[in-house]
Formats: structure tokens, sequence, C-alpha cells
């Protein structure tokens, strides 16, 4: 069974960490994933960075910066990831912009994602529409599970169509924002998440973008069955290093 | 085989809507709304009202007799640079501002190079009493002050850009962080033929008046609707597409596209996309890009803002995969020394970006019966500065 699917099935208020890969140093890659695993973290994301991250704010900008100009590209993260399955069973998912992997090809991108261990991908500009008529079975081939995102301007039509073609889980944009916020969640964002709670749909949601410390953690946990941090982590390691994961993963989780 | 846009939102393969999630909701709303409003007759009777009384169209057809004995052909100049503002580009934020509030949107955002869309948005903004931020990258607001400054006057909010290289793909990666960010009452002016469909179509509809006039001036003139040449510079395509609109299914006009080599193809520091881009994905379309072996964007050099762009539209991608145009690259000396001829011998200063189009009558020959029509985009007053600095005039 996909390691998403296997930990969606065995735990609750999942916390999902996404990180830039090459940041902040080139070859932190390995390490990051051990520690996070070593906290006790439920799923991870690597970022692919990519020169013009359209939905990212200004700390993802940022780490992808440093991540390219330290070298990194999608050729050394899959020489990175090469036998990471040796060392952890955390689920891992690539969440990347959709120009780096279609010039990879995506035919060569999933297999490479099935030889290390990878068992999903989120390529936000890459329209559902798209990946089901030109790109699904590649990712079927290769037992990956594609991520597709909904907004709260995202209609319950259009809902209800991408929980009929996802698996693994929805990831549900918070808010109407690109990543980083770091607001307290208001009235408004609750009214939505417990409009999509109250859809009962069949695939599992995890909430992203604004969550950024434990009460937001808590707060999503309510209405979702997870969260994924990601600018609020980058900050910590870039603030911190990498040496003070533990500690991070801890003042969300307990 | 048609060279105009098919119903999925495409120029044979290139264009489409590669887009986030979190644009959608703005996407779609402009794709179900766009040609049921654009073709209303109340929309087209205001659309026609402005660009005749606002911005003063049509805008001369004028016969170049000093180019035309110069260059032994026969060179007409689409006075675009004549029209309010300095430049084609107030086409279409005209019609993108009454489409606006037919949509009910209160804020307008906007990504400006060289300025000229960015002065084309802040003035539709102040005409219709609509709040307008423009993105435009640093480095273009250091180089085109004086359109920084009209737009400042104009009411506009400029917001300095300084991620990537600080110009226009930085200040349009921005726009569209600011959309996602105000998904509601916002609307984001698409200054050209880039972007998701259907910016492409919706623009190049919007700027398509120019080779509607180009038809029934030449009419009158040379008594058949059509050039035997077709010249516009390209750097996003909204001036070019304009131009050839009216023309892409006629054969027997041949198009001239004119990009930025800046300091020549293989130096490091250019924009000629066709010769050194891919086919890949930026801004929400697919088309041809420059970009390293990673699919990273690399960041274009041009001396003129506007052209400083690492990608085509989906229609000139077409066109030029197709070889229904032909692609020529000009590079920064050359542009420079085009402007300062058409200066010199008619008697108009050109928008550095335009002067890339004139610059190949050095090299192109014509015939002496060939019908050139070249399209004439923005007016060089921006430029001065660079001009005088470049020729220690």
């Amino acid at each position: 069974m996909n390691r998403i699917k296997k930990k969606l099935k065995q735990s609750e208020d999942i916390l999902s960490i996404y990180f830039t890969v090459g940041f902040p140093c080139l070859n932190d890659t390995v390490q990051i994933i051990k520690k996070l695993d070593a906290s006790k973290v439920d799923m991870i994301e690597l970022g692919l960075p990519f020169s013009d991250p359209l939905a990212d704010g200004q700390t993802i900008q940022n780490s992808s910066k440093i991540a390219l100009a330290n070298g990194m590209s999608t050729q050394l993260l899959f020489e990175q990831l090469i036998d990471i399955r040796n060392h952890t069973d955390i689920p891992l998912i690539i969440m990347g912009y959709f120009n780096p992997i279609f010039q990879y090809g995506i035919d060569l991108f999933c297999k490479k994602c099935k030889e290390v261990g990878i068992d999903g991908l989120i390529i936000p500009d890459l329209p559902p529409e798209i990946y089901i008529s030109d790109y699904k079975f590649f990712f079927q081939q290769n037992n990956l599970i594609n991520i597709f995102l909904i907004t709260p301007q995202t209609s319950e039509d259009r809902i209800r169509y991408i929980d009929s073609i996802s698996d693994g889980f929805i990831y549900m944009v918070s808010s109407s924002s690109i990543t980083g916020g770091e607001n307290n969640f208001n009235k408004k964002n609750i009214d939505y998440f417990k409009r999509i709670k109250n859809l009962k749909l069949k695939t599992p949601k995890i909430i992203g973008f604004g969550i950024s410390n434990r009460e937001t953690f808590l707060t999503v946990n309510k209405y979702a069955n997870g969260s994924i941090i990601g600018s609020a982590f980058i900050k910590h390691i870039q603030k911190n290093g990498i040496s003070s994961i533990r500690s991070f993963v801890k003042g969300i989780t307990s | 085989m048609s060279y105009n846009i098919n119903s999925k939102g495409y120029y044979g393969s290139f264009g489409g809507a590669y887009i986030p999630e979190m644009l959608l909701h703005n996407i779609e709303e402009l794709n179900d709304n766009y040609l049921k409003i654009i073709n209303d007759q109340s929309f087209l009777k205001e659309f026609n009202e402005l660009l005749k009384d606002y911005v003063g169209r049509p805008s001369p057809l004028y016969f170049s007799k000093n180019l035309s004995r110069k260059y032994s052909a026969k060179i007409y100049l689409k006075r675009e640079d004549l029209n309010h503002t300095g430049s084609h580009k107030i086409n279409n934020t005209i019609g993108q501002i009454l489409l606006a509030k037919r949509l009910k949107k209160s804020r307008i955002i906007a990504e400006t190079g060289a300025g000229q869309h960015g002065v084309a948005t802040a003035t539709v903004c102040a005409l219709m009493g609509l709040k307008c931020i423009v993105y435009m990258g640093a480095t273009d607001i250091k180089r085109q002050s004086p359109n920084v400054a009209r737009m400042k006057m104009l009411g506009a909010e400029v917001i300095s850009v300084t991620s990537g290289s600080s110009t226009l793909k930085d200040a349009t990666n921005e726009a569209m962080r600011d959309w996602i960010n105000n998904p509601i009452d916002t609307h984001y002016i698409v200054g050209s033929v880039v972007g998701p469909h259907p910016f492409p179509d919706m623009v190049a509809r919007f700027q398509s008046v120019i080779s509607k006039e180009i038809k029934e001036q030449l009419m009158q003139v040379e008594g058949r609707d059509y050039p035997d040449y077709l010249v516009a510079c390209v750097g996003g395509g909204s001036n070019a597409a304009g131009t050839f609109y009216d023309y892409l299914d006629d054969k027997r006009v041949k198009i001239i596209c004119v990009e930025a080599s800046g300091k020549g193809i293989n130096s490091g520091k250019s924009a000629a996309t066709t010769k050194l881009g891919k086919l890949g994905i930026i801004h929400g379309s697919k088309t041809l890009l420059m970009q390293t072996d990673d699919g990273q964007i690399t960041e274009p050099y041009s001396i003129s803002a506007g052209l400083d762009y690492p990608g085509i539209g989906p229609m000139h991608a077409n066109l030029f995969t197709s070889n229904r145009g032909q692609f020529i690259s000009i590079d920064d000396d050359g542009a420079m020394a085009a402007g300062l001829m058409l200066s010199q011998t008619e008697g108009i200063i050109p928008a550095i970006e335009t002067a890339h189009a004139f610059a190949i009558f050095e090299n192109k020959k014509f015939k002496p019966k060939d019908v050139v029509v070249v399209n004439l985009s923005g007016r060089g007053d921006k430029d001065l500065e660079n001009y005088t600095d470049y020729f220690k005039i």
C-alpha cells in the first residue's frame, strides 16, 4: 500500500512538514528528513526549488533562491535520495512547479520517484484536467499519488469533482493567499473549514498555508485530518539551524 | 488550419491555462464572461467611443517618403505612438477596464516593464475612478523614471519589485501573487498577449483594432486592403498581435517579428526567445521561454525594458514554429542606431522597443513595389535619457 494512504489510515492529526531541498545547505536534504522522522513528524514534503514560484510568499521565494544558488537541481535531488528508503519509512511527497518537472520529462520524473521511494506529488500549476488527460498514466504506473488543491473559492461542484479523482488526501488551502501568512484564523476561515467538513468527502483533507504554531495546528485539526507547515519551519531552520528541528516539532505537537 | 486561437485556448500546441487552483476562480470568471461582454453592443459602443475621442483613433497610417527612398520599398508607419499615453498599450487597457467594471471589480492591478502599460492602466483607472496598483521591477523603475512619475501623477500606487532580476518577469510574478491574495474584488489587467488563457486572446482582440484600421487605410491609399509585409517588435507580443490579427490567415501577407537580442544572442545578455528558448510553462502559459536545462527560467536582458521578457506569447510561439512568421533579432546597438535614424530621417523619436523594428531595414531587403507596414508602437519620450546617455548628445 502507498505510504501516504497507510499513514492516513493509521493516524489522526497528521503533521506534514514542507521544506525546500538544497536549503540552507545543498546537501542537508537527507539530514533534515532523518531529523523530522526522529521527531515523529508524520509526512514530509520536499519542495523542489523554482526560479518563479508564483504561489509562494517571501520565505519560500527566498529559500528557493538560496537553494538554486547552492546548485540544487532535480537530478541532484534524486541522487541525494538514492538510499533514503534504507533509513526511513515516512511518506515522502515532492512538491514542485510544473516547468522543472516538464523539462526533466514527466515519464522519467515519475520513474525516478518510484526508484527512490517517493509516494506522491503536489504540482500546484498542473490543473487536474490537464493531469487527467495527459499525465495520469505515468503517475499510476509508478504508484504515485497526485495531490490536488482546493481553496475557499473552489465551488462545491469542483470540490466534488476533485474528491472523485483524488487519492491520498486533498490539500486544503486555508485562505485566499500565497504561502507564509502568519495570522490566526478568523471566523471566515473557520466557516470555510466547517463548510468543507460538512461535505463529508471520501478523501481525507490536510490543511496548509498560514499554519505557523501550535495554536493554528490545533485549530485546523478540529476540521481536517492534519496540517502542513512550510514557511514557519523554513524560517526556524534558517534562524536556528537544522540541529534545532526537534524543538520546533515539539513546539507544535506537545 | 487557422493561426488564431482554438476553442480550447491554444494556438497550435501553445497556450492553455497552467494555473494553480488559487487563481482558478479569477480565470474561470474571466473565461466564462469575456466573449459575452466584449461582443455586447453596449460594450462595443463605449469601447469604440473611447478609442475615438479619448485615445484619438484611428491612428494615422503614414507613408514615410524618406524611409521609402532610403530603403527602396513602400514603407508605411502605423502611428500608435500618437495614441493618448504614447503607445498601443491604451487600446488594451480601455478594453479591460470596461470589462472589469462589468465584472464589478473595484481594484485594478497591473505589471509593467517599460512603464507604458503601467501608464495606460493608471490612466484608465483615473478615468473610471478605480484603485490602481502597478508592479514594476526596481531595475525598470530606475531606467524608466518619467513613466513612474506619470503613474504617480495619475494616482496609481507603484510597487517596486526586487525579486529575481527586478524586471518585467518578476513584476508579473508579483502581480499574480497579489491576484491570489485578492480573488474577489480585483481585476488583473495583463499588458501583453501572455499569461493563462483567456488573456492572450482577450488582449489580442483589444489590440486587433490596429489591423482593422490598417485594412481600411491601405484600401484608400493602395487600392488593396493588405500589405506585402507587416513588421512589429515582440517582447510579450501585444503590438505585434494587434498588427497581425486580421491577417493571420492571409498568406499574401508576410509577417516579421523583431526580437531583442540585447548584447548579442550568445552573450548571455539577451531576450531573443525564439533563438534561445524552448517549450515550457511561464506565467500560466505553455510557450517558448528561455530557461536552463533544469527548467529554471533565466534572466533576460535588453536595453529596452519592454522587450526584457524571457518568453513570448503563445500566438507568436505558434507563428514561429509553423514558419508563418519570420523572426529577426536586433541587438541593443542596432536598435539605438535605428532610433536615431528614425528621429533624424522622419522627425519621429520612437520608443527603444519600437526602434528594434526599424533596425531590420539595414539587412532585410525589400522590392521597390513591396508595401511594408511597420507598427510604430510607441514614442520615445520616456527613453530620452537612455538615448542621450548612449549617444552622448
